[in-house]
Formats: C-alpha cells, structure tokens, sequence
C-alpha cells in the first residue's frame, strides 16, 4: 500500500465535502455576500437564497418553510429544542424523558434542565443498543413536556423505533384526555440518519428533528432544527431577530445553502449508498469475528446503520488500537471523537451492559462514500496484526 | 536524569492530543513487556494495581540481585530486572516502558533509588503527557511500590 494513502473510516465523526456542495456555495462568499436582512438588492439576493433553500430542506423532510431554523450544527440544535422546548412549557410539567444512549449535546442539555429544577428520566437501552419502549411507556406522565430519543446512535450506529415511541406519546397523550395540546412533545437527533434513513417528519411522528451539516457532506457550522408549526420554544442567542425570532444572528448564507445541497444529496445517493454500505458492513463484520475470536460486536446486527461498524476486544484498551491504526494509515476512533478525552468507558458502551474487560477497548469504524471493498480488506489484515502486538503488552489475557 | 530535549513539557488543558516523540518510541516499541508467563524462580516478587472498571491494569514483575542473603538490607537490592504488563492507555504503556529502562539500565537501581521516582520523573523522562494522562504516569510508581512492598512482605 502507498505509504501516504490514508484510509479515513470515521465518517460518523465528520465527513470530507462533496464538490457539488462546494460549488453550490461558490456564489456566496465573495459576489453574493449581503446581508439578508438589508433592504436593497445585495440584501435581497441573499435574502432569496436562504428562502430557495428553506423550501428545499423543508421539501426533503416533508415539513414546511416555516418549520426550518437554521443553526450553527447539531450540538445548538440538540441545545435549542431541548432548553428551548422545556423553558417555553415548564409551567406545563417539569419532566423529559430520553435515554442513556443519546449524545452528549441532548444528555448534557438535559444536566442542565435538572439545575434548573426539572426532572429527567434516563430510560435504558437492552443489550443490543435498542431503547426499551415498556421503560418509556412507563414513565410517561401528567407532567412530561418533552421526549427526546436519538434517531441513530453516533456510536454504535443502533435504530431507534422513533415512529413507534410516537405512537406511545400520541397514545399518551389520548390517555391523558389532552390529545388537543401538544405535550410532550417527541424531539429526535436525526444527525447520522440522512445518508440512509427515512427522515419523512410526518411519517416519523416527531416535534422537532435535528439536523448537521458536517456529518453529510456538508459543511461545518451549519444544522437545522425542524420546529413543527404551533410549537413555541425559547431562544437560545438573542439579537436580530432572524429565523423567525428563535435564533438570532446574521444567517450563514453559504452555508446554509451548502447544507441544503448535502441534504439533498443525501437523498439522492440514500437508497444506493445504503445497499452497497450495508453489504460492506456485514462483510466487515462477519469477518472481523472470525478474525478475532475475542472480538464482539457492539449493538444489533441487523437495526444499524449501514456504515457503522464497532466492536470491542477483550482486555485491549481502545485508544492504543486507535493510535495503532492511525500509524497504519487507517482513521478510526474509540467511543465518540467528544469522548476520547474522558477516561471513563464510553456511556454507550455501558448502556449495553459490555463487560468491563471490553468496554475498554470500543472500536468505532464508520465507512462513507469513498469507503470501497480494499480499505475493509486492508483493515481486515492489519488489524489483527495489531491486536497480536497489543496482547502481548496486555495485563489481562 | 532529565534530558535536555525532554526537557519541553507538554502543557496541556487537556484538548492537546499531541504525543511527544519519546512517548510515541516507547508506545509503538515497548521495552521490558513480560512476553511468556513466568516460571516459579523467574522473579523474587509481583504486585499489581488498578482495576479492570478503571480502564487500567498494571502488573510487573522483579528480579533482585544480589540473591536475598541475611544480613543484607533489602532496600540496598538491586533491580536485576523488571518486567510489565498493562491494560492501559498509550501513556500507561509507554511510561511504564520508560520506567522500565531507568531502573535497570547500568546493572539496575537499588530499590531504595528505584523507589524515590516520583511519577513527575517519570514524564519528564517521556518529555510531557497529556494533562488529562498524567494520572497514566502515577500508575507505574504505584505497581512497582506495590511490588516491593510484596517483596517485603515475603508474598
């Protein structure tokens, strides 16, 4: 193998831009700079390229123009549904439910509406990384405002059954006799789901939906959060008065015009790019496996995405095997890239109740567009060579 | 003991994943790793520390010379050898690596000097660890001052 040839397997972390995308944006940072909110024509032009692309974003998701807030990426959209939702109804109910398994932008949101008095309900996930729908069941009540539950796992790459925890809420709120109202309302984090899922909100059943750039091809800095119409949610930043009121600042005109490209993209490539992708996985897997006896997988088999693959190994520690693979050309990671600074196992890994002696050593690896049969194969030699050298230093056999 | 180049250490928040060049040697080419367990007569004492839960495991292994005779103070025993084994991060592999070298090289360190390393000396000699990693550092002191007092124990 070429010695500089990089083999980048950590799409879920961020992915590399299309050059349509690139293009689209093109117009945007020199010729068609206005600001949207100016009046005469620099203004306008600008003004009328965010509006082409609202009904675009809105078009792909089935919502409306009106139902799409343009953010700065997943992490402010996870943070405005989230604190903006609860701060605009907690004179309605102090409780949200979500689970164990979200990202850390919806779990420390979440921290954060405890400080400030409610009361929040983790539910579980089972061994295969799929939430337990009894457990929500269960914990709805007169006083939950909000559910959130992520659409895919960033780490393992599990499916959440979003329609059927809207169909709980939905039946919920029939049993409460206030099926008029809102509450709760279903927030999902679909950021790793555009490649590949369903992101229909009507067929989904969901409130509010989040959306990021970087993670389709995309641009940095740039998310959507999908407010359906009626619903009133705090702001976050004050200022201006863009999107509707909700978030201010001056819009990222390129980018936004970038992130509808990505999404449309998306939809275009979904149905072909998931079927190769999901063949590669099972390849992947399967081989893997055989590979190293003292290998697991992480999270269902067959309710994940098409590009996620994770496994752990007994007694190896995941970061040397990320440093390794790193030295071998191959970038993958361990846990989530936001968590590889914390020394704990990663939350999910324990959520699926992974021995310790494993939940140690997680290995992410997340394929994407330029991912073809050879990197797996090459991945597939080097790293049980890997694992060989890394046994031996290992203090537990 | 600090050498000179070494010398820079790495003043991290914690956000610098930057590895230095002595720690990346020792991570991708560890010295003293325990290859084969060992017979009844390869070491005069192990110890252990850490936890599987925490992500770390150390255990190492000495070799004492000369042989435990009456008379002579433990503590003026020199480390003939010593040999690791970790379920640790890169800095655990490669601190202990390093520690590794500096209390055998040139017929091995008394006991007495071997345990006066503080975890400090230990990143120095790697020129720095990340500042979230420096707890990986305290693990080798910790196994091998746990070893010792095995050895003293008589275990």
């Amino acid at each position: 193998m070429n010695k500089n040839k990089r083999i980048y397997l950590d799409h879920a972390a961020t992915t590399y831009m299309d050059p349509k995308v690139r293009e689209s944006m093109k117009p945007y940072w020199e010729e068609n700079f206005g600001n949207p909110s100016s009046i005469y024509e620099e203004g306008r032009e600008a003004k009328r390229a965010v509006s082409d692309v609202r009904i675009k974003v809105a078009e792909t998701i089935n919502g409306r123009p009106d139902e799409i807030i343009f953010t700065s990426g997943g992490t402010e959209s996870d943070n405005l549904a989230i604190l903006g939702a609860a701060r605009s109804y907690k004179d309605r109910g102090n409780h949200v439910i979500t689970s164990k398994i979200e990202h850390h932008a919806v779990l420390d949101a979440c921290k954060q509406l405890e400080k400030e008095g409610f009361e929040i309900s983790y539910i579980d996930v089972d061994e295969n990384g799929i939430l337990d729908l009894k457990q929500l069941k269960e914990e709805l009540r007169k006083e939950t405002i909000l559910v959130s539950i992520m659409y895919a796992n960033n780490e393992i790459g599990t499916i959440q059954p979003i329609k059927e925890i809207a169909k709980a809420v939905r039946a919920h709120k029939k049993a409460m006799g206030d099926h008029e109202s809102h509450m709760p309302l279903l927030h999902t984090d679909a950021v790793q789901a555009p490649s590949y899922l369903d992101l229909n909100v009507l067929k989904l059943g969901v409130d509010l939906m989040t959306l990021n750039g970087s993670k389709i091809y995309g641009p940095k800095g740039v998310g959507v959060l999908f407010k359906k119409r009626g619903i009133k949610i705090d702001p976050l930043i004050y200022g201006g008065g863009q999107e509707a009121g909700i978030r201010s600042g001056t819009e990222n005109v390129a980018g936004i015009v970038g992130f509808a490209k990505a999404l449309e993209l998306a939809a275009q490539s979904k149905e072909k790019e998931s079927a190769r992708l999901t063949e590669l996985r099972d390849y992947f897997i399967e081989n893997i496996l055989k590979a190293l006896p003292e290998a697991r997988l992480n999270g269902s088999k067959t309710d994940r995405l098409p590009n996620n693959i994770n496994i752990s190994v007994r007694g190896i520690e995941g970061e040397s095997m990320v440093l390794y693979m790193d030295a071998k050309g191959v970038a993958c990671s361990t846990g989530s890239a936001c968590t590889s600074d914390v020394l704990e196992a990663s939350h999910v890994i324990q959520a699926i109740k992974s021995p310790h002696k494993y939940a140690h050593g997680s290995l992410r690896f997340t394929m994407g567009k330029k991912t073809k049969k050879a990197d797996i194969d090459y991945v597939l030699k080097v790293l049980p060579e890997i694992l060989n050298k890394l046994r031996v230093v290992s203090a537990i056999k | 003991m600090t050498n000179k180049q070494n010398k820079k250490t790495n003043t991290s928040d914690g956000s610098d994943w930057q590895y230095s060049e002595t720690v990346k040697k020792h991570f991708f080419d560890p010295k003293n790793v325990l290859l084969t367990d060992p017979k009844p007569d390869d070491f005069d004492a192990e110890g252990q520390v850490g936890s599987p839960a925490c992500g770390d495991v150390m255990k190492m292994w000495v070799k004492l010379a000369p042989p435990k005779e009456a008379g002579i103070d433990p503590m003026k025993m020199k480390i003939k050898k010593l040999k690791w084994r970790t379920f640790g991060c890169a800095s655990a592999i490669a601190s202990t690596s390093v520690f590794s070298e500096m209390v055998t090289k040139n017929g091995g360190m008394t006991i007495e000097e071997a345990l006066k390393i503080t975890p400090k000396d230990i990143m120095a000699e790697l020129g720095g660890l990340p500042a979230v990693k420096v707890h990986c550092s305290v693990l080798a002191d910790q196994a091998f001052e746990k070893t010792i007092e095995n050895y003293r124990g008589g275990k």
